[in-house]
């Protein structure tokens, strides 16, 4: 044994203690770069997206309409105010559905039948948003025979239902069976003791969900491209074309004009505060909720 | 029977009077009358066999639950107590793969009849749990009237009342009547069981089940959901699951003693009035068990 | 104390008159329907795309999936191009991705203290929340740059005899796509490793320690073999993530249908052909053929979705619904 500390080495490879040592360093350096390398890109995003927007940043940009291509000036007024339509209509179709969906996965699917719709809504969240943008194109642009934010409203409905049915099954299954037991024992049917004691115990928990889902299809361009397909001036009206935060950074990140270009830095800025407040503020509630229950 | 009752709670000199409002000391002239509150149905079992998927966990039970008594079912860890007993509101079938066959019949009619919603016959039978079990996002007063609210009866002034008697019927009302609107779950571990006794007594129902309902609170929490069981045998048939022989013999008037058979599954080894249980038991088996040789 | 007088007969006459009798099966309906209406949205992707492309597949036929022509003017419509950078360039960035993101999970679980994992853990899901088309925006604005000025004309200059490194280095194109598309793809893998290793049982750990095995050995022998399937599966996430990224690569990777092997060539990928050319897109030949590229790319990425999901509930049943969220 030449182990140089007092005790025998153990079984595995004694004799090479030093080498293995420092494998044993530089794996864990490597590992220690590897996280340092992920955390570099997310400051400098953030970075550049606050000193480049800040400047651009004013009330203009989100009350004034787009001026002519080149011209000093101007807004994304209607970007704005189609992204609220767009997404809150989204969010009010896609919810609902969503909720229900996670109901029936938690509490009437039982075993293999949930395990089979759990994997499917997985599945439905995995694919390509921009393949759901060709979908609502084909099942409402091209029957109309207009873009719309309706198109648009319903591609981003498609895109929140998996993630919110996700959540509505993962927090229904952390409120305890006992509560249930104890309003199926009051003869209240099992219906009514869901929608009334076992969502409500879930509450928190669901509504950070939408919110995350909120955040995500705030930030689709891909989906918005064939259905709202974007729009100069501000249209409230959803059987029109309807312009978009993420659509407009798009448009004006591939124009030439440095005024274009200020300005999507600037809205970047407004959609990654929304996104990242958002985010944050759902995952600290969701990891403090799953934490108190377990 | 009452007399033993007694002698027992006495046996915990630690516990102050005046923190027992219930029928502690009253005269037995007046406990025969509370008797006569409100006559109860009885409840039959008959051949009863439970599963658990293709597992048989409960073997040809049979027994009567007397009207306005105390029916203890006790036994060894694994013989099926809990099981027999959520047999007997329906509530077994909740559990996926579960199933029963044989009878439960509460005032002459089966509840396992085809056609019959299980949803009625818990109406019908309440329940109150081994462990504490709150709506965790209700006030204290919506708890009790839980079952009234949700079933869609509205009229504030009887839900007021209904929460204030079944709250007073569950020695709660003076602990918690001035935080009626505060979260159930606030209260300690007793009162929260207590609250669940308020919350099944609220429906009305005919007979209530309690698996279990003081293992998990401290003595004297222990004590008053003991006397709860005896003033509420006025109005009620009771049915206890207890793993606590002392208990059985101190609040029931009748029990079941269960045991496992080679099979695995539980079965009923003797039913008789407990003064005969405890003291002159006919099978070998339950002398073994009470004497603590067994189990 | 007085106790308030029961009514029991006319509380249970009340209950009696409230009985609901149709909520249960309304409210089942109800649930079911919408649960339904999950499973038939997967079902309409497919259909609704598929009617939609017919025109294309019937005028493209099979050359579609074999030749490396896009000439919409002469109604040529052949996917190769697109096919091909969208394998090169989420390949590259997997592969990318994996050794970081793996990297990263294992320190998170197996190295960190928890005051440094719990932020670290988080950013590295911030990373999953930042819009697509703002990556899009900093890489064509200050990646590309960079990339063209610091990466790509010191590589030429020296390794320029490479297929890799060959042609003109202008920062747009291949390798901007890759980087950017390795940063997205990354948080899944992190994510979706992390809950995997997260999930081997501390036993195995023990085992190896009580051995006398180092930390980095202890990961190894008992801690990897048990997550593999897991981690390879957080892995096809990744490639289903990165072969439908759209905005971001769009606006990098310089959009020309031209297959090569050099990172510093102008590419295309099937999502941002798509992206780019679906408003330009004037026939019905050339829209639906368009469509076919994305059923095309539906189809594949429900395939390597459904491998990936089901590779990683061997390992942590339920876990995927981290990597919904990220």
């Amino acid at each position: 044994m030449s182990a140089p500390a007092g005790f025998p080495a153990g079984p595995i490879g004694g004799r090479n203690i030093r080498r293995r040592r420092a494998t044993d360093r530089l794996m864990r350096g490597l590992l220690g770069l590897a996280a340092l390398l992920a955390i570099v890109p997310l400051v400098l995003v953030l970075a550049f997206v606050l000193i480049q927007g800040l400047p651009a940043l004013n009330l203009a940009l989100i009350t004034q309409s787009p001026v002519p291509a080149g011209f000093p000036g101007g807004g994304v007024a209607p970007a704005v105010v189609g992204t609220l339509i767009m997404v809150g209509l989204g969010t009010l179709i896609g919810t609902p559905v969503a909720v229900l969906a996670g109901i029936y996965i938690r509490e009437y699917a039982g075993g293999r039948g949930a395990t089979a719709i759990r994997f499917l809504v997985d599945v439905l969240a995995g694919v390509p948003t921009i393949t759901i943008g060709l979908f609502a194109y084909g099942l409402i642009v091209v029957p109309s025979g207009s873009f719309s934010g309706l198109a648009g409203a319903v591609a981003l409905a498609i895109i929140i239902v998996p993630i919110v049915a996700r959540i509505t099954d993962e927090m229904l299954g952390l409120v305890p069976g006992s509560v249930r037991e104890a309003a199926y024992a009051l003869g209240i049917p099992p219906w009514r003791a869901i929608v009334r004691v076992v969502l409500p115990a879930a509450g928190a928990g669901i509504v950070t969900g939408i919110l995350l889902g909120v955040a995500r299809i705030a930030g689709e361009t891909a989906p918005l491209i064939f259905t709202a397909l974007g729009n100069d001036t501000v249209s409230t009206s959803l059987g029109e074309p309807m312009d978009a935060l993420p659509l407009r950074i798009w448009v004006y990140a591939s124009g030439p004009y440095d005024s274009w270009h200020a300005q999507a830095w600037a809205a970047s800025l407004v959609l990654v505060l929304l996104v990242l407040a958002f985010s944050l503020l759902t995952r600290f509630i969701l990891r403090r909720r799953a934490r108190s229950r377990m | 029977m009452t007399a033993m009752t007694d002698g027992s709670s006495s046996s915990l000199p630690a516990v102050a009077p005046d923190a027992l409002p219930l029928s502690r000391g009253l005269p037995l002239g007046e406990r025969a009358s509370a008797a006569l509150e409100h006559p109860a149905v009885q409840v039959e079992v008959g051949s009863l066999h439970a599963y658990y998927g293709r597992h048989r966990v409960l073997r040809d039970v049979t027994f009567t639950a007397r009207p306005n008594a105390v029916t203890a079912i006790i036994g060894p860890s694994g013989c099926g107590k809990s099981t027999l007993i959520r047999c007997l509101n329906r509530m077994h079938e909740v559990t996926p793969g579960a199933r029963v066959e044989g009878e439960v019949r509460l005032d002459g009619s089966s509840i396992y009849a085809p056609g019959i919603d299980p949803v009625v016959i818990r109406q019908r039978i309440g329940m109150v749990f081994q462990r504490p079990n709150p709506f965790p996002t209700m006030s204290i007063f919506d708890n009790v009237v839980a079952g009234l609210k949700l079933a869609g009866i509205r009229d504030r002034q009887l839900l007021d009342e209904v929460a204030e008697r079944s709250l007073q019927r569950a020695a709660l009302w003076d602990e918690v009547r001035d935080k009626l609107k505060s979260p159930g779950g606030a209260l300690s571990g007793g009162q929260q069981q207590r609250l669940c006794i308020a919350r099944a007594i609220a429906v009305e129902p005919e007979v209530i089940l309690m698996d279990e309902p003081a293992s998990a609170l401290d003595p004297i929490s222990t004590l008053k959901i003991e006397e709860l069981m005896d003033s509420l045998r006025a109005s009620y048939t009771i049915v206890i699951v207890t793993h606590n022989m002392q208990q059985a013999s101190r609040v029931s008037d009748q029990t079941a003693f269960l045991t496992v058979g080679d099979d695995g599954a539980g079965y009923l080894v003797e039913f008789d009035d407990t003064a005969t249980i405890f003291t002159n038991p006919r099978q070998r088996l339950t002398e073994d068990y009470i004497s603590g040789r067994f189990g | 104390m007085s106790v308030v007088p029961g009514q029991p007969d006319r509380i249970r006459t009340l209950l009696s008159r409230h009985r609901p009798r149709y909520g249960e099966p309304i409210f089942r309906g109800l649930v079911g329907l919408a649960s339904l209406t999950v499973v038939a949205l997967i079902a309409g992707l497919i259909l609704v795309i598929a009617q939609q492309s017919l025109t294309g597949i019937a005028h493209n036929g099979l050359a579609f999936l074999g030749g490396s022509d896009w000439d919409p003017v002469h109604q040529v419509f052949q996917a190769l191009p697109f096919i091909y950078g969208t394998v090169f360039t989420a390949g590259t960035a997997l592969v990318l991705a994996m050794l970081i993101g793996v990297g990263v999970a294992i320190f998170l679980v197996d190295l960190a203290p928890a005051w440094l994992a719990r932020p670290v853990g988080l950013m590295v899901e911030m990373l999953a929340a930042i819009p697509s088309v703002v990556y899009g925006l900093w890489g064509i604005f200050v990646l590309a740059p960079w990339l063209r000025d610091f990466v790509e004309v010191p590589l030429h200059d020296t390794l320029g005899f490479l297929p890799f490194f060959s042609g003109n280095p202008i920062g747009i194109g291949n390798l901007a796509a890759v980087v950017v598309l390795t940063i997205m793809v990354l948080p899944t893998v992190a994510v979706v490793s992390r809950d995997v290793l997260a999930a081997v049982p501390i036993s195995q750990r023990e085992a190896a320690l009580a051995l006398g095995a180092t930390r980095w050995e202890t990961i190894r022998i008992g801690v990897l073999p048990y997550a593999r399937s897991g981690i390879v599966g957080a892995g096809i996430l990744g490639l289903a993530r990165g072969v439908g990224e759209t905005m971001a690569v769009t606006m990098v990777i310089g959009n020309a249908p031209v297959i090569s092997l050099s990172l510093f060539s102008q590419g295309y990928t099937m999502a941002s052909v798509i992206a780019n050319e679906f408003s330009e897109a004037t026939t019905n030949l050339y829209r639906s053929s368009l469509l076919e590229i994305g059923l095309l790319l539906l189809m594949v990425t429900l395939l390597i979705n459904a491998v990936a999901r089901l590779l990683i509930w061997r390992v942590a049943y339920g876990s995927t619904s981290r990597s919904v969220l990220a």
